[in-house]
């Protein structure tokens, strides 16, 4: 009964490699970013972390 | 490094000067529309108590009300907030003012055209039929050309920085305007009949595929990321400290974007949709818990040893209710896209609470936060009493609760009661209309919180008029920092992807594109691939000229905001809406729908079998007065559609263009199509006349009588034949 829904996607002549390109993808792109993180320099996230507190305003934006 | 920041300390300061006119317009759009969107919301909700409250007219009643309310909601009270925020925190993150201050004139007073052009348009009953999408083509090209403004000043404003490095809001920014342009172009490919009207390039499953691509993604990329970016921006001003981590931050952003686009296909679950898409769907809707509380935790922990400031504070307990609500409905997306809980929150009131809590909570919450915050930095003056910015705290939150737990009683009621079976096979609940009166308490309920959250915004709006009015509004901003360096030469420890993207910020967007276009590509191509993909039954054939007249009447009322045209493939559900031949509904039956009309919502039943299920002089009393058909319904009447006639001049426009859509009319046949609507609409008024029931066949009822008692029976007709 499910005939309709299940196997649409038969026909296209090798769609089973999308699912596989995706892990793939999504693999490498998370792998590469740990790495990078755990790499990166720490003292230079403070400083960027610390962009929208040190205005240098000349009028009260800090309270 | 050292080196580096030493020579830009040593350069002159450029002295230059924020721009708060801007900001302060879109603040004041934002709160003016957020008024007139919830209020919009209350009469809707009323409607369900009190199906009068359209006042008998069909511009107030609820099918083109309802779009009224989301359209003004998402992109006038969030849209214009983001603005708001993006305007405020962009120059500031940038040191510098904003690219061009034509640039943001134009944009302000373009995309309040265009909400006004949505507020004419969508009572007039002039829409695509497609959710959070319906405004017609011409106020799309202006929706695009818009967008494309803000985001020529965004970058302009990025490029000439005084700010070495993006902070994680400014990607944040440049991932939405991205991905928005991606989803409105896509979404938005229709072909013109007329000016406002239109007809959706994509037809049936395609159509849904694309249209929950983009309606999944605006609430990501429209209501989620932007926000994000305001909430990594505000709530480290507002507290005083850095955000949590930013090493979190970063993981958020990129698997936020990454993962989002490929959710779409929850939407769709049960429905005529492929299993594979069905499945990337749920994975993927599932793995987003992950960037999501982790983005929620990251703006709850910024505040760790400063929560003695957000009892003092009502700007900080708004974010914080705020961001425990994104966390509440980002976990709760992923639960109802596993298939098994889908199966009962779909079509449900479960999925009305849900987006309120997002949409109150998270969208709200935030906004109401930011103008607590800006508006007295503005206008150089403390917020005119703190007591009553508390007093709307606490009855806004007071207004969330009593909105979710009514809706998320009503959900599961109605998914209960459609799903009950007695022991003989029969339902329990035969009549759909039992499980309405059933909930109609918890939908004054939800009226009432309503009416709660409205009167919190007021006192806001009081607040703040008060607080303007004790200052004096400073239009500009004196700020200095040091020009970058044109000469700048990283040091060797800094990471290469830094220098790529970060201090490239087109590099960042062609990135965020391809990132965001991938998941959008292998989730949509394999359906453009469709024909072989759809299987065709050779039985269904397209409308004849008077149903397609009638299914634009359908389109025009809004029929799809309350009733399905999607039987998924449960027994409950064959068993109720097709008990001859318990049919449900096959993706080969929509191929010539333009648009789709599978709804999300059913407040009444579903219609995808309702043709011959009635007599004509049936759907003629009950258009006229539901209540006489079925005592206690809530459905308003459509006495209008009695005196208007159907529009004969444009079918052979109509017929051509769906034929260019690839519908399979017969070549020549616009000249005949009138004709035979004529034919088709005296046959279905001398039926009537039979029955006493004198209609003139040029009314609209008979146009939607034919569509009515069209649907679904292309398959009826040949039982068999669908099932090989």
């Amino acid at each position: 009964m499910l005939k309709f829904i299940k196997h649409h996607m038969e026909t296209i002549s090798g769609i089973e490699i999308f699912p596989l390109i995706s892990l793939v993808i999504f693999f490498v792109f998370f792998v590469g970013l740990t790495i990078y993180l755990v790499k990166a320099d720490k003292k230079l996230f403070n400083k960027i972390a610390n962009i929208p507190l040190d205005s240098k305003e000349s009028d009260h934006e800090e309270d | 490094m050292s080196d580096n920041i030493e020579k830009e300390l040593s350069t002159n300061q450029d002295t230059f000067y924020y721009d708060n006119t801007i900001v302060r317009n879109f603040l004041i759009a934002t709160t003016v529309f957020g008024v007139i969107g919830m209020t919009v919301g209350l009469l809707v909700a009323f409607q369900f108590v009190w199906p009068e409250a359209n006042f008998g007219l069909q511009y107030t009643t609820f099918g083109r009300v309802r779009p009224l309310h989301t359209n003004a909601v998402i992109f006038a009270f969030v849209g214009n907030g983001i603005f708001a925020g993006v305007y405020y925190s962009l120059q500031r993150l940038c040191k510098a003012r904003m690219f061009s201050d034509m640039l943001s004139r134009i944009h302000f007073w373009g995309w309040q055209t265009i909400i006004l052009a949505a507020a004419i348009s969508l009572p007039l009953g002039l829409t695509t039929g497609k959710e959070y999408a319906e405004l017609e083509w011409p106020i799309d090209i202006a929706i695009a050309l818009v967008w494309v403004i803000f985001g020529v000043n965004m970058f302009g404003t990025i490029l000439k920085r005084r700010e070495r490095h993006l902070y994680v809001a400014i990607w944040f920014f440049i991932a939405t305007f991205v991905t928005v342009a991606m989803l409105h172009i896509v979404n938005s490919f229709e072909l013109p009949i007329s000016f406002m009207k239109s007809y959706s390039w994509y037809a049936g499953v395609q159509d849904a595929l694309v249209q929950w691509w983009y309606g999944h993604n605006a609430v990501a990329f429209f209501l989620t990321t932007p926000y994000l970016g305001l909430m990594y921006y505000f709530i480290p001003k507002v507290s005083g400290r850095p955000i949590y981590s930013y090493r979190l931050s970063i993981v958020h952003f990129w698997a936020l974007i990454f993962i989002y686009i490929w959710a779409g296909p929850h939407h769709l679950l049960y429905n005529a949709l492929p299993d594979w898409a069905q499945s990337l769907g749920v994975v993927f809707s599932v793995m987003l818990i992950a960037p999501s509380w982790g983005g929620m935790l990251n703006g709850l922990l910024t505040l760790r040893g400063a929560w003695d400031k957000v009892r003092e504070s009502a700007t900080l307990k708004f974010m914080v209710v705020a961001v425990t609500c994104y966390g509440m409905s980002t976990f709760e997306g992923p639960m109802m896209s596993l298939k098994s809980v889908n199966a009962i929150a779909h079509f449900t009131d479960w999925i009305v609470a849900h987006v309120h809590v997002g949409a109150l909570g998270w969208n709200g919450f935030l906004t109401f936060a930011m103008l607590y915050y800006l508006i007295p930095k503005m206008y150089g003056t403390k917020l005119h009493s703190q007591k009553l910015a508390n007093a709307h705290f606490w009855i806004g939150t007071l207004g969330i609760i009593f909105y979710a737990l009514p809706m998320y009683w009503a959900g599961f009621t109605q998914s209960l009661m459609w799903k009950q079976f007695n022991p003989d096979g029969t339902l329990v609940y035969g009549n759909f209309l039992e499980t309405v009166t059933q909930i109609i308490p918890m939908y004054a309920l939800r009226a009432f919180s309503g009416v709660l959250y409205l009167a919190g915004v007021f006192i806001m709006v009081y607040n703040l008029i008060k607080t303007a009015k004790a200052g004096s509004f400073i239009k500009e901003v004196k700020a200095e920092a040091a020009p970058l360096l044109k000469d700048y030469t990283p040091a060797p420890s800094e990471h290469w992807h830094r220098k790529m993207f970060e201090w490239k910020p087109m590099k960042m967007l062609v990135l965020s594109l391809i990132l965001v276009a991938i998941g959008g590509a292998i989730e949509i191509i394999p359906t453009f691939l469709i024909e072989s993909n759809v299987p065709t039954i050779a039985s269904v054939k397209p409308y004849t000229p008077l149903e397609l007249n009638g299914r634009d009447i359908y389109v025009r009322e809004g029929c799809y905001t309350c009733h399905s045209q999607m039987i998924r493939p449960f027994r409950s559900e064959v068993a109720r809406y097709d008990p001859e031949d318990l049919e449900y509904s096959k993706a080969g039956e929509f191929v010539y729908d333009h648009p789709f009309q599978w709804g999300s919502k059913r407040t009444g039943p579903d219609l995808h079998r309702v043709g011959g299920k009635y007599p004509d002089s049936w759907h003629f009393y009950h258009m006229l007065e539901p209540e006489n058909m079925s005592p206690g319904s809530i459905m308003p009447p459509y006495p209008w559609l009695f005196d208007q006639n159907w529009d004969k001049d444009i079918i052979p426009a109509k017929i051509r263009a769906m034929q260019t859509l690839g519908v399979p009319y017969a070549e020549g046949y616009d000249n005949q199509a009138l004709a035979d609507a004529d034919a088709q609409a005296k046959g279905i008024s001398d039926g009537l006349a039979v029955e006493g029931l004198k209609v003139n066949p040029d009314k609209e009822i008979v146009a939607l009588i034919a569509y009515l008692q069209r649907l679904g029976t292309d398959i009826k007709k040949t039982n068999g034949e669908a099932n090989d």
